[in-house]
């Protein structure tokens, strides 16, 4: 990046100098040339940016700081079995984690278990088998998908989605996978099922644009080669992805990033029941929904201090996941380059 | 090229010096009064419609933030805004934070009243179904969960009631609301004052969560057999149906304004002094049991004593003429006894 705007500049520069000289006596010129090599203009641009890339990180270790200083008196009274206790009291001021992580956890993994076939199917179309007038606009459409507020699609998901899936959907499971734990109990509509499809809708398009540049990123050569071998167009995607693997994995940790701190159209469909049950059809909790739906009107300290603590959690926690992610995609991109 | 940015840098200048200009202008055109709020949502609309009126009246400008009770309570205790608003009066252990901190007493001063209904969604029951404190209890507790309870049909004579399995609503988001209907429910039910307790949120033994009234509406439309609480306001706007309740005196009244008002009126006869009370399960034939009040937390002894004058001519109009906005705002206004109650503590505001 620092390479690219140099080669820029250096033009610019030459060029405002060449016209310095023509309008103005040579004493001047040599002034300005003097004042070239430590340009006080790129100083100041170069220190401010760099203050301003280095605020982001203050920004994040305030961020951490902050939330550890207010979750300290929950800490303090329920230490780590903060993380295990099942109970959610505000009467009794008693709080633990453990309904709140569930519900994440389990949304999110319903939420790749659709989101991931299909995102990683459309971006092998796209890469690998879309001509190029139906790829761009297709691409396109799918960033979209993410474009769209949560809210709209919570609201999708309170009129559309819940009714289709009390109605036709549910009872259906649970007269014909009546043997499953996870599809008994009755017939809601809201809960952790409608959660987890909302949440493979909300990803998709982040797993999907990720995987597509990832598989972009292998280079033809392995393609050609696979052909050239008499390899059909199957088996040849089939070395493409195992290629790509890492990066894959890292744009699934990617969307599930994103699912795990998903607040807003969570809370609308996934019916806020602080409980912990196999069953898909009944309603959940998670820790983004808690602390939205609860802490406007968290009047004792220990209950702003555990839904606090709840968010320091999730901090912790999206930010493992994305590091985790970063770092796997970046080592396939390098990989790849390298050779 | 070098003329060019040297007008450049002076247009540049110009323009940052009018930016600063402007900002000390802006700061010394506010020499009109400003009153910081903040609190509780459930009373925001008719606040705004107040500080409106009255600042177009008195010259007094408002600045409200509806951030939720808590949010409210706790911007009063660390003195950062002028008064506070909250659904739920302030405990003994909040009142002493607030003396110690900032050293003065706190206070409460009813503003307008609120009701909460339950709502249901069962076609074949129809329209007035009646509801006990029992069976409300029940319910909630999770031992009523068939519509052809026994207890159901005792009360609803000649109602056709399905076969069909009860789904709870409740709010998820902490809210005033649920503080209210906690507290009824405390009041007419053992096992649940002593399994579950009053709050902005408790431990629900059963039913969905929906995040505020549109929330839960929003789950009782969907669902049929579904049954949830709703503020009266939030019920009456958008049409919902809400059942009869069975009051201390054994009648099964609607909720109206009039009820509510009732009730207080019921519960003003031995109000405590300082006007913490809720009025839940009142006495009176007519009263609806599931309703509260809405406060404002006032400082008795502000450090800004032109500002504390201001704030106790506003409350003086809000107690009097401002009364007559609630019922179009579907708020229920204070019964007169209350309001002379009220402005008797506002005097109590020290403004010198």
């Amino acid at each position: 990046m620092a390479h690219s705007a140099s080669d820029i500049a250096a033009p610019v520069a030459q060029g405002s100098g060449g016209e310095a000289k023509m309008a103005s006596p040579p004493g001047v010129f040599l002034r300005s040339q003097k004042r070239k090599s430590v340009n006080l203009g790129d100083t100041i641009f170069q220190s401010s940016t760099t203050f301003f890339a280095f605020l982001v990180f203050v920004l994040v270790f305030l961020m951490a700081y902050e939330m550890y200083r207010g979750s300290v008196p929950s800490i303090e009274k329920f230490g780590w079995s903060f993380l295990t206790r099942e109970i959610w009291d505000p009467v009794q001021d008693e709080y633990g984690a453990l309904v709140f992580i569930f519900g994440t956890v389990v949304s999110s993994i319903v939420a790749l278990t659709f989101a991931l076939p299909l995102s990683i199917g459309v971006a092998v179309f796209l890469s690998e088998l879309a001509p190029g007038w139906i790829e761009k606009p297709m691409s396109f459409l799918i960033e979209l998908l993410a474009a769209i507020p949560s809210i709209v699609y919570g609201l999708w998901g309170v009129f559309v989605l819940v009714p289709w899936l009390r109605v036709s959907v549910e009872p259906v499971l649970s007269r014909n996978l009546k043997f499953l734990p996870f599809f008994t109990g009755p017939s809601y509509g809201f809960g952790m099922l409608a959660a987890g499809i909302i949440l493979a809708i909300m990803v998709l398009p982040i797993i999907t644009s990720i995987s597509r540049d990832v598989l972009k990123a292998i280079p033809t050569a392995q393609r050609e080669a696979a052909l050239a071998l008499g390899a059909t167009r199957w088996e040849t995607t089939r070395i493409v992805l195992s290629d790509a693997k890492s990066g894959l994995l890292g744009a699934t940790l990617l969307g599930l990033g994103r699912a795990v701190g998903e607040t807003m159209a969570v809370t609308m469909v996934i019916g806020n029941r602080p409980e912990i049950s196999a069953s898909l059809l009944a309603p959940g909790y998670t820790m983004a929904s808690v602390i939205a739906n609860e802490f406007t009107e968290a009047t004792s300290d220990m209950y702003v201090s555990s839904l606090i603590e709840i968010a320091l959690i999730l901090f912790v926690l999206t930010v493992l996941l994305n590091a985790a992610a970063r770092l796997i995609v970046w080592s396939v991109t390098k990989k790849f380059k390298n050779a | 090229m070098q003329r060019m940015r040297t007008e450049k840098m002076r247009s540049l200048t110009i323009t940052l010096l009018l930016f600063v200009a402007s900002l000390i202008a802006g700061e010394t055109a506010i020499a009109q009064m400003k009153l910081n709020g903040a609190g509780a949502t459930f009373p925001y609309v008719i606040y705004s419609k107040w500080f409106d009126l009255y600042s177009k009246k008195a010259g007094v400008e408002f600045n409200y933030q509806s951030i939720g009770s808590g949010g409210g309570i706790k911007q009063v205790t660390e003195g950062t805004v002028d008064f506070g608003a909250s659904d739920a009066f302030l405990s003994e252990d909040q009142l002493k934070a607030i003396k110690d901190k900032q050293g003065t007493d706190i206070i409460h001063i009813p503003t307008v009243m609120g009701a909460v209904v339950i709502s249901y969604n069962l076609p074949a029951a129809g329209k007035d179904l009646r509801i006990s404190p029992d069976v409300l209890a029940g319910i909630y507790l999770g031992q009523i969960t068939n519509w052809n309870d026994a207890k159901i049909a005792a009360i609803n004579p000649g109602k056709s009631l399905p076969d069909q399995s009860i789904i709870v609503a409740h709010r998820s988001d902490g809210s005033g609301t649920t503080n209210i209907f906690t507290d009824y429910l405390v009041k007419v039910s053992k096992t649940w004052a002593v399994n579950i307790g009053k709050g902005t949120s408790v431990n629900w033994p059963v039913g969905l969560g929906g995040k505020g009234n549109e929330g839960v509406a929003g789950l009782i439309k969907q669902s049929e057999g579904a049954l949830g609480y709703v503020e009266l306001a939030y019920a009456v706007q958008n049409g919902l149906p809400y059942a009869l309740l069975q009051n201390k005196e054994g009648n099964f009244v609607e909720a109206t304004f009039d009820g509510v008002s009732a009730a207080a009126s019921g519960a003003a006869r031995n109000m405590p002094g300082d006007l913490r009370v809720m009025i839940t399960d009142a006495p009176g034939k007519d009263s609806y049991p599931i309703c509260g009040f809405t406060w404002l937390l006032i400082s008795k002894n502000m450090k800004d004593k032109a500002k504390a004058k201001e704030i106790k001519e506003f409350l003086k109009w809000a107690m009097t003429d401002g009364q007559s906005y609630a019922k179009d705002l579907y708020y229920a206004p204070l019964p007169e006894t209350v309001a002379k109650l009220c402005l008797k503590k506002i005097d109590l505001i020290e403004t010198n």
